[in-house]
């Protein structure tokens, strides 16, 4: 009896919830695999497609957003073993599950942590809550290729964000089943959008786009390439976050500044009187 | 009224076992020094289970086995894990939720919509929002460490029997105590198969414990020296008791009690959002609520129209099975209860209030009071003064807002209270006045885990739901 022939898997991008291949038909060869090769128009239609996911994003209730998070950690959870098959360290995988777990908590608590009513000085109810500043562009770090990637995404989305990421070049593969793993976690589509490819093609792009609010340069390991797309992140405004250091701990708490960097605040003012 | 073809909801989703025990260390045991009681259907009084009583040693066993699970297993695991156990406790919730629901009808006498639509989606809100906080402690504003206490008491009414338990128990397992919780004697079945649900995630043993039984359990849990912390919702002259025999002990105390909420209802108010207001506050639960609003002050201007909708609205409710989807207001949940709710209202007649109900049928067996609605009353009269925890309103009415405010908060209660205008400064400056834990304004009893929830003066302290539902299980 002859060998199985495995039946191989298409590596594509994901784009507001659908997996299309790169529409420049280019493609790379990374970890075996052929992988979709992003352009700069494919970065334009992720952005596209992430805004138009804000509206039902950002208005779905916190309870919502946080069930989603935690459906994406069940997801995860029970695909560790393919992970483990694209070489990621098991520990690296239970250390995102719960990152998703984490995050999920935070849906509903971060406005209590990080809003508050404000005794002004007048008959006044004052009232400061955070809101997502909408569309937000993502550099994953390059490793550790899932609990980054993870690391990265989840802070953005669970206030209400949309992302565009930009997948760790050499190591897509994590970032392609993850996208399998939201793809079946009820996250509505265009909230994660992830391309493959050069960093150097997509993310200048990404970090130009007038419709891009805020972008995240963690990937970014050259200081000189992330000044300069900081400077084209001015144009528009967007908030940045700088890169992380290099030896920075992607295992460690993660604390709360992921999530307040991509917030705006909101003060509510009102008078008091009959 | 339209007649409606019935619609019950099948009873066949639940398995009433004939006979339950003790929750004690993970598993049902019988009690050693106890007895055992009936839990009936208040709807149609026929017998559901045998429910063990609990004596002294059977609260002791469970104390120390919650002493136990604190010491080995809950306190020191870590936050995260905690939190996994809850997330799948919620999770199981979600999955059962027909099946409590339907349990929760049968056992309480409430309308199966309330039970399906709001208790049993909020009990699993409740424990997902808990679950959230406990890797999170440290964010929670209670300093950077901070600490459980230890074994917690949980004594808790019959009202909203499971979502009254994961108000108790959800906070104090986040914060990593452990518990023992009685539940209302005429509604434990709820509890008992939330004992089910614990063994179903793998919830340590001992973590939770549930001991079933009435008044002489309850004071048994709340005096044994071995437990840390004391939570009780019920009515004031229990908490009254309860707060004190835990005097001079080291056992932290909060209370959720009763309440005589006021709903005011201002001229430029939309008249028929707020009698849709006013009947949700009065008649929602049977009003079996601590925050009803069982007070409706009415602007005098505006009064007739008011009352008008309201009695129109009124003789649209439709009381009866409360399995029937259709059904509005429910059983009454005992007898006992059923008598209190005739006394006061006798006592409303008695003293000059004028009564009024919708033409009502109502079941021949079973426990049934009919909406009704009290004019004429003064502050004087029992029902103003009174919580009758029966769908029954007191309308009272005030010229300006300084006579509503003054009105309002002329109660030793101050649980909840109601504004209804289309002013916004107006009901900054009601609830700036108004000496109550929870004000709503153009809507009534809505209910959130992130919302905390708890009563000024009399109606108790400490507050559930929210970050500060934390504070009551931390030591802080």
């Amino acid at each position: 009896m002859s060998e199985r022939v495995a039946v191989r898997k298409t590596y594509k991008l994901f784009i507001g919830g659908k997996f299309p291949r790169s529409e420049s038909g280019r493609s790379y060869l990374v970890q075996d695999a052929n992988v979709s090769l992003a352009s700069r128009k494919d970065a334009r239609d992720a952005v596209v497609a992430a805004r138009a996911a804000v509206k039902g994003w950002a208005g779905a209730t916190a309870y919502n957003r946080g069930q989603v998070l935690y459906r994406v950690a069940e997801m995860l959870e029970g695909r560790r073993e393919q992970f483990v098959a694209l070489g990621v360290p098991g520990d690296e995988v239970d250390a995102a599950v719960d990152r998703w777990v984490w995050y999920a908590g935070w849906s509903d608590k971060l406005a209590q942590v990080y809003g508050g009513a404000n005794p002004v000085a007048g008959p006044y109810f004052n009232l400061s809550a955070p809101e997502p500043t909408g569309v937000v562009a993502v550099v994953a770090p390059e490793r550790p290729a899932l609990l980054g990637l993870v690391s990265v995404i989840a802070p953005a989305v669970v206030t209400g964000n949309t992302v565009v990421v930009a997948a760790s070049p050499t190591e897509p593969l994590a970032a392609v089943t993850l996208a399998e793993v939201l793809a079946t976690s009820d996250l509505p589509g265009g909230v994660v959008n992830i391309l493959t490819g050069r960093l150097s093609e997509t993310v200048p792009t990404l970090a130009a786009h007038m419709d891009v609010n805020a972008i995240d340069l963690t990937g970014v390991t050259d200081a000189e390439q992330a000044a300069d797309l900081e400077v084209r992140a001015a144009e528009n405004l967007k908030r940045v976050l700088r890169p992380a250091p290099a030896d920075h701990d992607w295992f460690a708490d993660p604390g709360l500044t992921r999530m307040t960097a991509l917030l705006e605040t909101k003060t509510v003012w009102h008078p008091k009187g009959v | 009224m339209f007649e409606y073809a019935p619609a019950p909801e099948s009873r066949s989703v639940v398995d009433i076992k004939p006979a339950y025990g003790l929750f004690i260390d993970g598993t049902f045991v019988d009690p050693t020094d106890g007895g055992s009681f009936k839990s009936i259907n208040p709807a149609t009084e026929e017998v559901l289970a045998e429910v063990a009583e609990g004596g002294a040693g059977d609260v002791d066993r469970a104390v120390r086995a919650a002493r136990a699970a604190y010491e080995k297993v809950w306190g020191p695991m870590p936050g995260r894990d905690r939190a996994k156990y809850l997330f799948r406790i919620a999770r199981i919730i979600q999955e059962r939720s027909r099946e409590l629901a339907v349990l929760e009808s049968l056992d309480n006498g409430k309308p199966i919509k309330e039970s399906r639509d709001v208790d049993i989606p909020l009990v699993a809100a409740h424990f997902f929002y808990y679950a959230g906080w406990a890797d999170k402690l440290p964010y929670a504003g209670f300093g950077p460490d901070p600490k459980p206490l230890g074994v917690a008491a949980q004594v808790i009414p019959w009202n909203f029997p499971l979502l009254m338990l994961a108000w108790k128990i959800a906070p104090a397992l986040a914060a990593g105590n452990t518990v023992v919780l009685k539940p209302a004697e005429t509604t434990p079945l709820t509890a008992l198969l939330f004992a089910e649900i614990c063994q179903q995630a793998d919830l340590p043993a001992g973590v939770v414990n549930i001991v079933t039984g009435a008044g002489e359990t309850g004071r048994a849990l709340v005096e044994h020296p071995g437990v840390d912390k004391v939570a009780f919702t019920g009515s004031t002259e229990v908490g009254r008791a309860i707060a004190r025999a835990v005097a001079g002990t080291r056992k932290k105390l909060t209370l959720e009690l009763g309440g005589k909420a006021a709903n005011i209802v201002f001229d430029d108010a939309p008249v028929d959002q707020a009698v849709e207001g006013i009947v949700n506050g009065i008649f929602f639960n049977q009003g079996h609520v601590c925050c009803a609003g069982s007070r409706l002050l009415i602007q005098e201007s505006v009064a007739d129209r008011v009352l008008e909708s309201l009695k129109r609205r009124m003789a649209q409710l439709r009381v009866g099975d409360p399995l029937d989807k259709n059904t509005d207001i429910g059983a009454i949940n005992s007898a006992a209860q059923l008598a209190r709710i005739r006394e006061l209202s006798e006592a409303g007649s008695a003293e000059g209030a004028e009564r009024w109900s919708p033409p009502c049928e109502l079941p021949e067996r079973g426990f049934w009071f009919a909406p009704t609605i009290f004019t004429g009353v003064t502050q004087a009269h029992r029902i103003a003064r009174e919580e009758i925890f029966g769908p029954v309103l007191s309308v009272l009415t005030f010229r300006t807002p300084a006579e509503a405010v003054e009105k309002a908060n002329n109660t030793p209660y101050g649980l909840s209270a109601g504004i209804w205008t289309d002013k916004g400064s107006r009901i900054l400056w009601m609830a700036d006045r108004l000496r109550a834990g929870v004000v709503w304004a153009n809507t009534f009893n809505k209910f959130d885990p992130t919302s905390p929830f708890g009563g000024y003066k009399e109606s108790g302290y400490g507050r559930e739901g929210g970050r500060h539902g934390l504070e009551a299980y931390l030591n802080v």
